[in-house]
């Protein structure tokens, strides 16, 4: 390793910040990119689940609520790929890519949704899941990137008290209705378990070597079933795991999660993954002369 | 184009970045950094400035450690003991 | 029912499937901007909607959300205009155009309604209706001479002819700039209403009687 390059890594883990015009080692440009460009098209891809169920909310306020919230996500994603272009990926290429799966999105936007009890669990405890990976973001030694999760975080907090609230009023309702909640979380929890990744020991994660993120995976993990798990149980819901427990130490212990789907999902073999990014693509090319009309350079 | 996005959070804060939207130009860029950054009502007002009319500004060197201008140039403890002895004013 | 609620409803109705219609663009819009700005635009539309269903309801003695989803497809009062499906940009920014137009139009004379409480409502609703109007506007222009979004105004114009009473319709032809044609009116209801009302209630008719 170069002596500039070794010089900005203890920087970065003595807590330095790099602004966007800063000298920046290749490896540290190129592993920003590709972690930052993940996560802005599974706010993306995160969307479409979900947005079916806008136009099928069974109340207006549900409506007004999910909509909000399906909004948030394209507006997160917004934030997102203007990091990403700033770092050098224009928006146009990291679409491109997504739709012809060269790049990544997270698991659990791989599969489908069935009922509007996956409506309640996703914002949950899926939301949940995605809240604890995004506040080990927003101390990045990547400034522009630490800064767009500060304003994430805060929207996401509606997000969270709005999945409580359909879950609780579900819970609360007739039996069919706590059967739907129960029957998302059965099929939820498999992709719930894997979506923080495979335990990384901290000194061997390049995420946390570059200081791009702050928490191992296993660590976010352990926060999950800490946060939720009670919170699950509270209700008088079961999760499909009969291993599942806290041990003396404080520690989570569960039934060895399934790495090999977690493998085939990402690499774009999940339930809804090719039909998916095929309703994008299409979407793409047709409003394609939106954005040639109109983003051309005024005269 | 980008356009740079500022907001003021509360009455008498001052402009703080927030962001930048891709936009065509500054009626489309104002239509949506309004909507990205105060559809909760979440800024009291913003300011939209195309990219290339911010210039950024670096470096302000200090070689020849000019302390003159700042408060830690200033240490006083020593002459305001010997002023008080003089007076007669020192505490015992 | 009272000529009050009628009227509420069709308003109510216009601005529920609307926003319907506008709220399916969410997380598929043009640009990533514009898909913040057109949902925020969609979920104004049901707002406006739920407090229109809400003065009604009191008169009716039911609630919002049961004018909203449990009456069946004939009985709504909405506008052919909104009931369409066009999820495509070009006829979806002509009818937001449209529409913008002749709902300001239609706001201004209930603003001016002896009726406290709809002009209240009224005047509520076009404050945040300046800013649709302002979007509306801001891509008609962009869009103007395109031959898609030409071909779409020519296809849409007699539907939104049919959102307003006759007598407005003279005024929306000149703030338009466009003959006044023969138009499309309210009353009867296309298979495209009836898709959407099977997708719109599908999960509150999936359990009857329950709080969602």
């Amino acid at each position: 390793m170069d002596a500039r390059t070794q010089e900005f890594v203890e920087y970065v883990q003595g807590g330095g910040q790099v602004e966007t015009g800063d000298w920046m080692p290749d490896e540290y440009r190129a592993k920003l990119i590709k972690f930052i460009e993940m996560h802005g098209n599974s706010e993306l891809m995160g969307v479409l689940p979900e947005r079916e169920w806008i136009l099928r909310a069974p109340t207006l306020q549900r409506k007004l609520a999910l909509t909000a919230k399906v909004q948030d996500e394209v507006g997160h994603s917004q934030l997102i790929y203007r990091v990403v272009e700033d770092l050098g990926k224009p928006r146009a290429a990291c679409l491109q890519d997504l739709v012809d799966g060269k790049s990544k999105f997270h698991n659990v936007f791989h599969y489908p949704t069935k009922t509007w009890g996956d409506v309640g669990v996703i914002a949950w405890l899926v939301d949940a899941a995605a809240i604890i990976s995004q506040k080990a973001l927003l101390k990045c030694s990547y400034a522009p990137y630490a800064r767009i999760m500060k304003k994430i975080c805060w929207e996401e907090s509606f997000h969270i008290l709005h999945g409580r609230d359909v879950i609780l009023t579900l819970m609360n309702g007739k039996d069919e209705q706590r059967a739907l909640v129960q029957e998302a979380l059965d099929r939820w929890w498999g992709p719930l378990m894997t979506f923080h990744g495979t335990a990384i020991a901290a000194d061997e994660d390049p995420m946390v070597y570059w200081r791009i993120k702050s928490q191992g995976n296993e660590e976010a993990r352990q926060q999950f079933l800490d946060g939720y798990v009670p919170q699950i149980w509270e209700l008088g819901l079961t999760v499909p795991d009969t291993e599942l427990r806290k041990n003396d130490d404080g520690v989570w212990e569960y039934s060895e999660p399934d790495w090999d789907e977690l493998k085939r999902v990402v690499t774009g073999h999940g339930p809804m993954t090719a039909e998916r990014l095929e309703f994008r693509r299409r979407l793409l090319e047709q409003e394609a002369w939106v954005r040639d009309v109109v983003l051309a350079e005024a005269a | 184009m980008i356009f740079e996005v500022f907001r003021q959070e509360r009455r008498g804060q001052p402009f703080a970045h927030a962001g930048s939207v891709d936009a065509p130009d500054l009626e489309f860029a104002e239509a949506w950094a309004r909507e990205q950054y105060g559809r909760r009502q979440e800024s009291e007002a913003l300011w939209v400035v195309p990219r290339e009319a911010v210039r950024e500004v670096h470096d302000f060197p200090d070689e020849l450690n000019k302390t003159y201008h700042r408060v830690d140039g200033y240490s006083l403890k020593a002459k305001l003991k010997e002023a008080r002895e003089r007076a007669g004013t020192a505490a015992p | 029912m009272s000529e009050r609620a009628q009227r509420l409803l069709e308003l109510a109705d216009d601005e529920l499937i609307l926003g319907w219609r506008d709220s399916e663009w969410t997380g598929i819009a043009p640009t990533l901007e514009e898909d913040v700005a057109f949902s925020s635009i969609a979920q104004n539309e049901i707002g406006h909607a739920r407090a229109l269903y809400e003065l009604a309801a009191r008169d009716l003695g039911t609630t919002a959300d049961a004018l909203a989803f449990d009456r069946s497809p004939e009985e709504y009062r909405s506008a052919p205009l909104v009931e369409l499906r066009r999820l495509d940009w070009a006829r979806t920014i002509a009818r937001h155009w449209l529409y913008e137009t002749a709902d300001e139009l239609r706001l201004e004379e209930l603003k001016r309604s002896d009726d406290a409480e709809v002009a209240g409502l009224a005047a509520k609703m076009d404050r945040e209706e300046v800013y649709h109007r302002m979007h509306a506007q801001m891509w008609a222009d962009r869009l103007r001479g395109d031959e898609r979004f030409e071909a779409a105004v020519d296809e849409l114009w007699p539907y939104a002819l049919g959102v307003l009473a006759p007598e407005q319709r003279a005024a929306l032809a000149e703030r338009v700039g466009r003959e006044e044609v023969d138009a499309v009116e309210r009353g009867e209801h296309s298979d495209e209403l009836r898709e959407l009302w099977n997708e719109m209630t599908m999960v509150r008719r999936s359990i009857p009687g329950a709080t969602w």
